[in-house]
């Protein structure tokens, strides 16, 4: 009935027991190559899949339902309050937190962690969105109106194009902190590079804390260039000019 | 356990006051926990960030430091601090600072770099010293960026203390990793507490950015409010 990490004794064996181990991994050095290479296929590549899985599902999710809102928002104004109001508060409750009160509803599964980094995701990508929207020149817009374009046409021919910078600039931190919330998914579900990192602390294990960290931290930063690459593909008129 | 349970939540609130104690100690290891942290990166990163912005200098630095602290994860931080620092509440209260000194870093240099030239000139014109344009107009000017970069890493704090317990630097956390011991009632009490802190602290920094700011400017400050969450500032 209890989370992932109940079972095991927790604080009791300081030395870690990992088969027979090389001397490094008996001495607990900062960081033994041969643990890596031996437990790569079977301990780190899967975390950092299901990592990657976690993580896009959150993103990809997040995105669909935070571009209807903005939409939404970006037609019936009277939206804006109540939207901003909620992801304001949700946004404040921690992370850590929701996990832990979504756990009585959902149960120790996937969906909870996947509601909670939806939760996170949606907010970041609504408010820039939404911004990006409403960035659109109004000169801009007129000159769509003089050209005979109707709403739907000025929607998806002139403002969303032009929100991409700011679109792709929520998605690179939706993306970057789901990577980095997603360790804590851990506590819930035994996936994710959190898993290693939380069975390495309880047997304080550095080599497996570090390069678990590690690879988190990479995969943040590669998915992040990628992203960037993807803007500069997907606006190619404002290659000179820098969108932060 | 796929069920769902919302009696949870009342059994709960049951915990939170019988173990009122135990809960108050945690918080109290908390709250202490999460200053210890904020006042190191606050010492650490206003007023470099702050120099930074009035020299307008370094923005490679305060952009990049943001996107990194956003793909430091917090927990392999604490777990880095715990293998390189120990067990223990200094170990966890350092981790801490890392997480914290991104937001406040750069929001201080974004604020104050964004300062009107306008009136930074005027400011000059009137023969003020650099260090008064800095603290007569830049900062009041810089004041609502400066603090939602100071309420975010605050609420991130109060959140990532959480996961302190991991690592021996005690507070709510405590409770909510040790199913095993106070039950799910404990956890989801301990989690509701940890939420209610975070929204505290957040509310009690909005209360002193109000008061810090001066009169004149309390309209306009509104029209200010920054985004948070995307850093971008509306103008």
């Amino acid at each position: 009935m209890s989370g992932p990490l109940a079972q095991g004794t927790p604080g009791e064996p300081v030395i870690p027991d990992f088969g027979e181990g090389s001397d490094c991994v008996v001495e607990n050095r900062l960081f033994c190559a041969d643990w890596v290479r031996d437990n790569w296929a079977g301990v780190l590549q899967p975390a950092l899949l299901q990592h990657v899985k976690l993580t896009v599902i959150a993103v990809a999710v997040g995105f669909v339902i935070a571009l209807a809102a903005a939409l939404l928002t970006h037609r019936f104004r009277l939206l804006e309050r109540p939207f901003g109001t909620f992801s304001a508060v949700v946004y404040t409750i921690p992370s850590l937190a929701l996990f832990q009160l979504l756990v009585p509803v959902t149960g120790l599964t996937v969906t909870t962690v996947e509601i909670a980094l939806v939760g996170y995701t949606l907010l970041i990508l609504y408010r820039n969105i939404l911004e990006g929207l409403r960035g659109v020149p109004v000169d801009v817009l007129e000159a769509a109106r003089g050209m005979g374009f109707t709403t739907r046409q000025t929607l998806w021919r002139i403002e969303l194009p032009l929100a991409v910078p700011a679109i792709m600039a929520g998605l690179r931190v939706a993306v970057v902190s789901t990577i980095a919330l997603a360790t804590v998914a851990a506590l819930v579900v035994p996936q994710g590079l959190g898993y290693p990192i939380f069975l390495a602390l309880r047997e304080a294990f550095k080599t497996e804390i570090l390069v678990a960290g590690a690879l988190a931290v990479g995969l943040a930063l590669v998915a992040d260039g990628l992203l960037v690459l993807a803007e500069r593909v997907l606006t190619p008129w404002s290659r000179t000019r820098r969108t932060t | 356990m796929t069920v769902a349970d919302l009696g949870v939540f009342v059994d709960a609130f049951e915990f939170v006051l019988d173990e009122r104690r135990l809960v108050l100690e945690k918080t109290w290891e908390h709250l202490l926990l999460s200053a210890a942290a904020m006042a190191i990166a606050l010492a650490l990163a206003l007023p470099l960030g702050v120099w930074l912005g009035h020299l307008h200098r370094g923005s490679f630095l305060a952009v990049n430091v943001a996107n990194l602290g956003r793909a430091l994860p917090s927990l392999a931080v604490i777990a880095a601090g715990f293998v390189f620092l120990g067990v223990g509440f200094w170990s966890v209260a350092l981790a801490l600072v890392v997480l914290a000194v991104p937001p406040i870093l750069t929001n201080a240099y974004v604020a104050v770099d964004g300062v009107e030239t306008d009136a930074v000139d005027a400011a000059r014109g009137m023969g003020m010293t650099r260090w008064q344009i800095v603290r007569r107009v830049e900062l009041p000017l810089a004041l609502p960026l400066i603090f939602a970069g100071v309420r975010t890493a605050a609420v991130f704090v109060v959140a990532t203390a959480t996961i302190a317990a991991v690592a021996g630097g005690g507070g709510l956390g405590d409770i909510i990793v040790n199913q095993a011991g106070y039950g799910l009632e404990g956890v989801v009490g301990a989690a509701i507490c940890v939420s209610v802190l975070a929204l505290a602290a957040d509310g009690a920094l909005g209360l002193v950015q109000r008061l810090l700011t001066p009169a004149g400017l309390r309209a306009e400050a509104r029209a200010l409010e920054p985004d948070v969450v995307t850093g971008v500032t509306r103008r």
